[in-house]
C-alpha cells in the first residue's frame, strides 16, 4: 500500500536551497514567485495493516528530523 | 591514552584523526567499523571523524546516527567517556541525539572549504583545557551542511551553561549565534565543524587544533 511522507521545513526555519531556486526563477523571468520552500517526498510501500502510529514513528526516528522539519502522512485509499 | 575512530562507509577523515591521535597520544587508535556492535574495552576517547557517511544520504548523519555502533557510543558516552564528533561527526552527534539542534546547508549554499578565526568561548571543557578562554585561533573548516540551527530556548540554554565552546568569529555558514562547536549537558561530548585534526602539525601549516588532543590526554590520565 502506497503512503507518502512530506517532509518540509518548519516555519520560521531559513531554507537556502528554497532561496536558490527563488532566485533562479526570478533570474529565468517568472515574475510573482513570492517565496519557495523546498522539502523532500518519500514513498513508502507498506504491508496492509501497518498502523498509521507505525508509520508517524518512522518518520520521528529517522524519516524527518523534527528540530527542523515537520512531516505530514498521505496514505492510499485502500482498493476497493 | 586508548582511542577508538568510527568507521562509516563514506567517512574520509578518519584516517586524518587517526594520525592526529596517534601524533599526540603516542599510541594508535582502533578503527571501529559501523557494522561493530561493540567499542574496544576501557576506551578513553571515541572520535566520530568528518566525511560524508552513508553518501549524506537522507540528511548528513542521519543514516550513521542509526547504525549499530553508535549505540554502543551512546552507552560510552552515557558512561562519561569522552566523544570527540569532528565535522560529519558533529552531524552524527546531533541526529543520534547526543547533542542538541540541527545543521542545516550552509546559509550561503556553498561548500566552505577555509581556515576560519574561531573564539575558544569556554576553557574549562576537558576538550579546550590547553586554551585560554577568549582566546583565537585558526582551524580549517570543510563542509556543505555546517549551518547550527535550534529553537530559541535551546540557544539560550547552551550559552547560558557555557556549553558553546568555539564560536566562529566571522560569518561562516550561518550557524545561529556563530556557533561553531557544542558540548552536551555532562561536558564530554563535542561536537564542531571544524578540523582540529587537520592542524596538529607543522607541516599543515597550523598547529591550533593539537592542544584539543593534548587536553583530551590529560584530563583522561587524571583519575576521576
Amino acid at each position: 500500500m502506497k503512503t507518502r511522507v512530506y517532509v518540509t521545513l518548519k516555519n520560521g526555519v531559513l531554507d537556502p536551497q528554497g532561496k536558490a531556486i527563488h532566485h533562479a526563477l526570478e533570474g529565468l523571468g517568472f515574475a510573482g514567485v513570492n517565496d519557495v520552500r523546498a522539502g523532500k517526498l518519500i514513498e513508502l510501500d507498506l504491508e496492509p495493516g501497518v498502523p498509521d502510529e507505525q508509520v508517524e514513528e518512522m518518520c520521528r526516528k529517522l524519516l524527518a528530523n523534527t528540530v527542523i522539519e515537520n512531516f505530514r502522512i498521505e496514505r492510499a485509499e485502500a482498493a476497493a | 591514552m586508548r582511542s577508538a575512530v568510527i568507521v562509516f562507509p563514506g567517512s574520509n577523515c578518519d584516517r586524518d584523526m587517526a594520525e592526529a591521535l596517534r601524533l599526540v597520544t603516542g599510541r594508535a587508535p582502533d578503527m571501529v567499523w559501523h557494522r561493530e556492535s561493540a567499542l574496544p574495552d576501557r576506551v578513553d576517547l571515541v572520535a566520530i571523524p568528518g566525511g560524508f557517511s552513508y553518501g549524506d544520504y537522507l540528511r548528513s548523519g542521519a543514516m550513521a546516527a542509526q547504525s549499530p555502533v553508535m549505540r554502543a557510543v551512546r552507552e560510552a558516552a552515557e558512561r562519561g567517556v569522552p566523544v570527540l564528533g569532528v565535522c560529519n561527526g558533529f552531524q552524527v552527534l546531533t541526529e543520534a541525539h547526543l547533542l542538541p539542534g540541527a545543521l542545516m546547508r550552509n546559509a550561503g549554499i556553498s561548500f566552505v572549504c577555509r581556515d576560519v578565526p574561531l573564539r575558544v568561548e569556554n576553557s574549562q571543557s576537558i576538550f579546550t583545557s590547553r586554551y585560554e578562554a577568549g582566546e583565537e585561533i585558526v582551524i580549517p573548516v570543510a563542509h556543505h551542511d555546517g549551518n547550527y540551527q535550534a529553537d530559541a530556548e535551546t540557544l539560550d540554554r547552551l550559552e547560558g551553561e557555557g556549553r558553546i565552546v568555539f564560536r566562529y568569529t566571522g560569518e561562516c555558514n550561518g550557524s545561529a549565534r556563530d556557533i561553531a562547536g557544542i558540548v552536551n549537558e555532562a561536558g564530554n561530548v563535542l561536537g564542531m565543524m571544524p578540523h582540529p585534526e587537520r592542524a596538529v602539525e607543522d607541516a599543515h601549516g597550523r598547529t591550533d587544533g593539537r592542544r584539543l588532543f593534548e587536553g583530551l590526554m590529560e584530563a583522561v590520565s587524571q583519575p576521576a
